[in-house]
């Protein structure tokens, strides 16, 4: 396959259809809406379903439905949609179904604004719905990044029948830049053994999220937890760049952490010892590849493009070992790679390394 | 006279029972598609009679094998477990998005929403009414007891005007909370929805009437002629506060002249396939 240039969105509609997404439901908001223009197009001409729904409530629970028949199904959507569909992610979490939801993150909160934005951190991570569970969630730092953890995202989601939300900002979405896509797959035609199919020769199947008993609801719950276990010791994605001889480490996902990246290369050609570490998930929080590389760092800088929400997963995961500093835009405001330099030169001062 | 429900009986007996004289048959059999566990419905409640002409529908046109229920939350929350065929349980109103969901990856499968008034009429009403508009070819089962069951008798969006419940203890005062729903009538309206009726379950003659519709839903659905629904007008002793009999009568006496019976949407394709008979 030959390098094209792609819109973030598009790739990564274009990318779930080839990996065989079979049913996509959603509804329009910006800045995601050119995947579901793509899907719209796409989908019918391989006579597979797309279906714009009457709001983010219904297509998640439409795709509840097709997740329940046992296809490959996925939505998208930005944060005002995300929150209407919390309640149907709860119940498909409750469900144990395999669903893909892409989070094309913008400026919050309320409506706020159409800018990229990495706010949904905590939503994404920590808050997906009511109830314990937490989906995992794949943060894209290029287009070509964006198609290949699209492919990922289905096969985690079937390899654990877990929730599995691709979030990206809204210039990852935007964006066009030169990338690969996979090669079209073969659609799946047997359906998993949990798939409501219809009874016939067998025993009636049943999806639901219900244990009226408590200790029911706990075996459950213990259940998924296990899963969340197995999902937080084998699945964390991280890079780093630099990072074998710095003082201090960035930190940063997404478009924050390849903002941050240019900041750091230019430092290093000045000869700054400077590291970056990206993470890749953001559950499972690469906490172990994290420790590694900040063993024998002095400092460490957080670059988000929120408040300062992985911050965190950065303070859970080096305790209070050593000073952890934070830079961050909000609103919809990149951070620029002078910002980002500024501030870590700032942090070699301030700590004196 | 013994209190061994009438299924035990027929199981239970010897096998020379079968042999019968030719001119002899079953007149009373337990349905294939009923589940045969208890269910945890009030005494008196007709949502055992919706269950069980639902289930003789699916049995004598042979689709049990496809179909696929979809439940509600409300009264027929544990629905879903209730019937010998697939199913499950959707978030609160969203059993038409999630019956779509189903229905659109695999269109060889039945598939039925049953809901109650709270469900589909307040809460889900969107999700019904696009449902509906789409031409979805789903069939719903709707059954409208005017009151909020599970959760303990509260008012609904189908309770009739001065009606008293635990939330409205003065009478639904419609200046105060606006009028009922009539469900039927709205998405008669729609251009998608190919056939819409409303019967009652307050006597056998008209459950007779009630499963015939039911049948005529799921033929709807099997032709692939759209969105069809059965509303059931449907008692709730309990939260009613009144007696098994009394509420059957109540069926008749208030619910009647406020929600009346009827078939509100039969559109051409219906019709041609009825005329098919």
């Amino acid at each position: 396959m030959a390098r094209e240039m792609l819109k973030g969105n598009v790739a990564i509609a274009e990318a779930a259809l080839r990996t065989g997404l079979q049913a996509y439901f959603g509804y329009p908001i910006t800045p995601q809406t050119e995947l579901l223009e793509h899907l719209a197009r796409r989908m019918p001409e391989l006579g597979r379903v797309f279906l714009q729904a009457e709001s983010e409530v219904a297509a998640i629970n439409m795709v509840y439905g097709a997740a329940s028949a046992g296809v490959r199904t996925m939505t998208s959507s930005s944060g005002p949609g995300i929150s209407l569909m919390q309640e149907g992610m709860s119940y498909i979490a409750g469900s144990e179904l395999p669903v893909v939801i892409v989070d094309v993150m913008r400026g919050g909160p309320g409506l706020g604004n159409i800018l990229p934005s990495q706010g949904d951190y905590f939503q994404v991570t920590r808050s997906a719905g009511h109830g314990d569970f937490r989906p995992l969630v794949l943060a894209p730092a290029s287009v070509q990044e964006a198609i290949d953890f699209t492919v990922l995202a289905f096969d985690l989601a079937d390899k654990y029948r877990h929730m599995v939300i691709l979030a990206l900002d809204g210039l990852i979405g935007q964006m066009m830049e030169p990338a690969e896509l996979p090669p079209m797959a073969e659609l799946r035609t047997e359906r998993p053994a949990y798939a409501l199919t219809g009874a016939s020769g067998r025993a009636p199947r049943r999806i639901s999220s219900i244990h009226m008993s408590g200790p029911e609801e706990e075996a459950f719950n213990r259940k998924l937890q296990a899963r969340i276990g197995e999902i937080r010791a084998a699945e964390q994605r991280s890079v780093a760049h630099f990072a074998d001889d710095c003082e201090v480490l960035v930190i940063g996902y997404g478009t924050a952490g390849r903002i941050a990246y240019s900041a750091v290369a230019a430092l290093r050609e000045r000869g700054v010892p400077v590291g970056l570490f990206r993470p890749q998930t953001l559950f499972p929080f690469p906490e172990v590849a994290l420790k590694q590389a900040a063993a024998h760092v002095r400092a460490v800088l957080v670059v988000e493009m929120n408040a300062g929400q992985m911050l965190d997963d950065v303070r859970l995961a080096l305790g209070g070992r050593l000073p952890i500093h934070f830079y961050g835009r909000m609103g919809g405001v990149l951070p620029m790679p002078d910002e980002i330099e500024g501030a870590i030169m700032a942090l070699f001062e301030k700590e004196a390394v | 006279m013994t209190t061994t429900p009438l299924e035990h009986t027929l199981h239970d007996a010897p096998e020379a029972a079968c042999t019968c004289p030719p001119e002899m048959h079953a007149v009373y059999e337990f349905p294939e598609s009923l589940g045969e566990g208890y269910t945890h419905y009030c005494p008196g409640c007709t949502h055992g009679i919706a269950h069980r002409i639902l289930a003789e529908s699916i049995d004598e046109l042979g689709l049990r094998e496809r179909t696929i229920l979809v439940a509600p939350v409300g009264c027929s929350v544990f629905a879903y477990q209730y019937f010998n065929f697939d199913g499950c349980e959707a978030a609160h109103g969203r059993a038409p998005a999630m019956a779509t969901g189903l229905k659109r990856v695999a269109p060889h499968n039945i598939v039925i929403t049953y809901q109650g008034d709270g469900d589909l009429a307040s809460i889900g009403a969107a999700e019904i009414l696009h449902a509906a508009a789409r031409g979805e070819n789903i069939s719903v089962i709707f059954v409208n007891n005017a009151i909020y069951g599970m959760t303990g008798g509260q008012m609904a969006p189908t309770s009739l005007e001065g009606q008293r419940t635990t939330s409205s203890p003065f009478g639904r005062d419609v200046h105060l909370v606006g009028y009922p729903l009539h469900m039927s009538e709205l998405l008669a309206t729609l251009q998608g929805s190919a056939y819409i009726v409303r019967r009652s379950l307050h006597n056998p003659a008209n459950i007779r009437k009630a499963k015939k519709a039911i049948q005529t839903a799921l033929k709807v659905q099997m032709a692939g002629a759209g969105f069809s629904m059965v509303e059931l007008l449907s008692s709730c002793p309990t939260n009613w506060g009144l007696s098994p009999a009394d509420s059957l009568k109540w069926i008749e006496d208030k619910m009647l002249p406020v929600y009346p019976l009827g078939d509100y949407k039969v559109n051409d394709v219906v019709r041609a396939l009825d005329a098919e008979k």
